[in-house]
């Protein structure tokens, strides 16, 4: 029969057709997985890769990223690269490491400029509201501040000094007559732009930056801080507002931040009749509270 | 081509060496000056070019973005800026004039590598290997669109081999030699061609352009094809050529207008007879009474 003979190609390329149709999707499909998983990895970043100023979180950030190396062409101080293939970071995406070579913070952020996409955020002109990172010192074990010697090199290298990191000063409690100069980052401040880090003193450093992400806490919205509250209300919200009372003989007052235990008698002390009875029992059958 | 011949060998001796491999060499210049202009800024200190591939800035004012990265971010939903969409919309204009696929065949690192995979794979009689779809390029195409689309991130950049070695010989390969290894030994012993005739996304996304791009590769001279096959021996996408080549009979014209033909003229090197040469997409009349007067002459 013709019809059979003709039809005998036919059905074999259609089978061909369909193997190598079902053998392309199959293939494709599994490097597919392969890809969506391996990118739920990639976009752990690394908790000692710092992003250039303007990268939003890391999941945006390699949404937008093109890997063209621009931003790191227009780095006068050499700071970013790209990452190579076998790295931590996203094969292709600018950092830098804060150890090695901290973010200079540029007035005129070329980073940024250079930038075809909007993986680094053009709207961000002002390199000081830029958050690259927070520093955190991660060690209070190794950094000497704590065990009293004077080294402040965090603080005074920091570009935005005394905001972003300040020095609160403790007593030293060892010494019993000196204090500690104790690093404080603050976040609203910092930019994680790493000079801190790399200017350490200690061989491996006890004040680093992180991706924000890892370094930062987020207080729980329902929190009301009652302080805030009533210096937003111009009033205690929890009415009246009593002052505390002290408990004390009559003629004694006590400021509690300040002077301390005070009479309130002009008088000399010599002259004012003794806080306690010379009777036991006056005291024991005294009204009000102990 | 004479029993045994190396394809292209009977070009070199009608047209000599030069001429037989005119093309050949122009593509090789072509895709080391341009790695040189951007390697000039990292290595000599000349910036003429700055970037890579994936997006570039030229002399300050010129900038070049691929569109499939362009394409990809904005899939994730990101939007765009204007030097990415300028340098995309000049580079899509560029190979919509010149031809899709000279991104590969003139552009594309990892093409020198394939080249001398199936240049070897000739020389060594190595036949045979996996076969598998030709399609296969145009469903991962597809799969790294709609994984842009899912994940919000770029997600076959991060394994993509054209763009990591072009950016690893200027920026730093890391371990992307592995990489292109792999791919030389894929081409040479697993399947012929199989990274840019089967796999590689990049080229199905180019021979989407070239669907529609301007200057073609003509056949303009078939009726004195001597069917010695030498140019389908060197075609990397050999279908291509049947349709134009051997078409007057079913009315076909003479351009090749499918868009994986990559513009790479090697055809027109090892052509003894000078059938083929660079012609545009509108010059695909039929040239019928010519054209059947020439047969009849052979004929007769």
């Amino acid at each position: 029969m013709p019809s059979s003979q003709d039809n005998k190609p036919t059905n074999r390329s259609r089978r061909r057709f369909l193997a190598d149709t079902l053998r392309s999707a199959v293939g494709v499909g599994l490097v597919s997985m392969t890809l969506g998983v391996y990118q739920r990895q990639a976009i752990a970043l690394p908790s000692t890769a710092i992003r250039p100023p303007g990268a939003g979180d890391e999941e945006q950030f390699q949404g937008a990223c093109i890997r063209c190396g621009l931003c790191v062409r227009d780095c006068p101080f050499d700071t970013l690269k790209l990452a190579e293939l076998g790295d931590a970071v996203a094969l292709g995406t600018p950092y830098f490491t804060a150890r090695d070579v901290p973010c200079e913070m540029c007035d005129d952020i070329p980073c940024i400029k250079a930038c075809p996409t909007s993986a680094l955020d053009h709207d961000l002109t002002d390199i000081d509201k830029s958050r690259m990172g927070l520093a955190v010192v991660v060690d209070q074990e190794a950094c000497i501040a704590f065990k009293g010697l004077r080294c402040e090199v965090c603080f005074n290298v920091c570009p935005i000094r005394s905001k972003a990191i300040s020095l609160n000063y403790q007593h030293n409690e060892r010494s019993g007559k000196h204090a500690l100069f104790i690093p404080v980052v603050h976040s609203d401040a910092c930019t994680g732009c790493g000079k801190c880090e790399k200017a350490c003193i200690l061989d491996e450093a006890a004040i680093k930056v992180f991706p924000i992400a890892l370094a930062k806490g987020v207080l729980g919205q329902h929190y009301r801080l009652g302080w805030e509250q009533k210096k937003q209300a111009g009033e205690s919200l929890v009415s009246p507002d009593v002052p505390h009372e002290y408990n004390l003989p009559e003629g004694m007052r006590y400021d509690h931040a300040g002077e301390g235990l005070i009479q309130e008698q002009a008088t000399a002390p010599e002259n004012l009749a003794p806080p306690f009875s010379d009777n036991p029992l006056d005291t024991l059958n005294r009204k009000g509270g102990l | 081509m004479e029993k045994g011949q190396f394809p292209g060998a009977e070009a070199v001796k009608v047209n000599g060496w030069f001429k037989a491999n005119r093309f050949l060499l122009l593509r090789r210049v072509s895709q080391v000056s341009l790695l040189a202009l951007f390697l000039a800024g990292p290595w000599l200190g000349y910036w003429i070019v700055k970037g890579n591939m994936a997006s570039s800035l030229t002399l300050d004012v010129l900038p070049l973005t691929d569109p499939l990265v362009f394409l990809q971010a904005i899939l994730t939903g990101n939007p765009p800026v204007q030097a990415g969409i300028i340098g995309a919309a000049v580079v899509f204009i560029f190979y919509f004039l010149v031809g899709g696929r000279v991104y590969c065949s003139w552009v594309c690192p990892i093409n020198i590598i394939t080249d001398t995979a199936n240049w070897l794979r000739r020389k060594l009689k190595l036949k045979g290997g996996t076969t598998f779809s030709r399609q296969s390029r145009y469903w991962l195409l597809l799969a790294i669109l709609i994984l842009a689309l899912l994940t919000g991130n770029i997600v076959w950049e991060l394994v993509n081999p054209v763009s990591m070695v072009y950016r690893g010989l200027i920026f730093g390969m890391g371990m992307a030699w592995g990489i292109v290894i792999a791919i030389f030994l894929l081409d040479l012993l697993v399947a012929h061609n199989a990274w840019c005739g089967h796999l590689c996304p990049v080229g199905a996304f180019y021979s989407l352009i070239g669907k529609f791009s301007v200057l073609r590769i003509s056949a303009v001279n078939r009726q004195a094809c001597d069917d010695c096959l030498d140019c389908f021996a060197v075609c990397p996408e050999s279908r291509v050529i049947k349709p134009a080549l051997k078409g007057a009979d079913q009315k076909i014209g003479p351009v090749i207008l499918s868009g994986q033909c990559n513009n790479c003229a090697r055809c027109i090197d090892v052509c003894a007879k000078d059938v083929f040469s660079f012609s545009t997409r509108f010059s695909n009349q039929l040239p019928e009474s010519k054209e059947s007067s020439n047969q009849r002459e052979v004929m007769s």
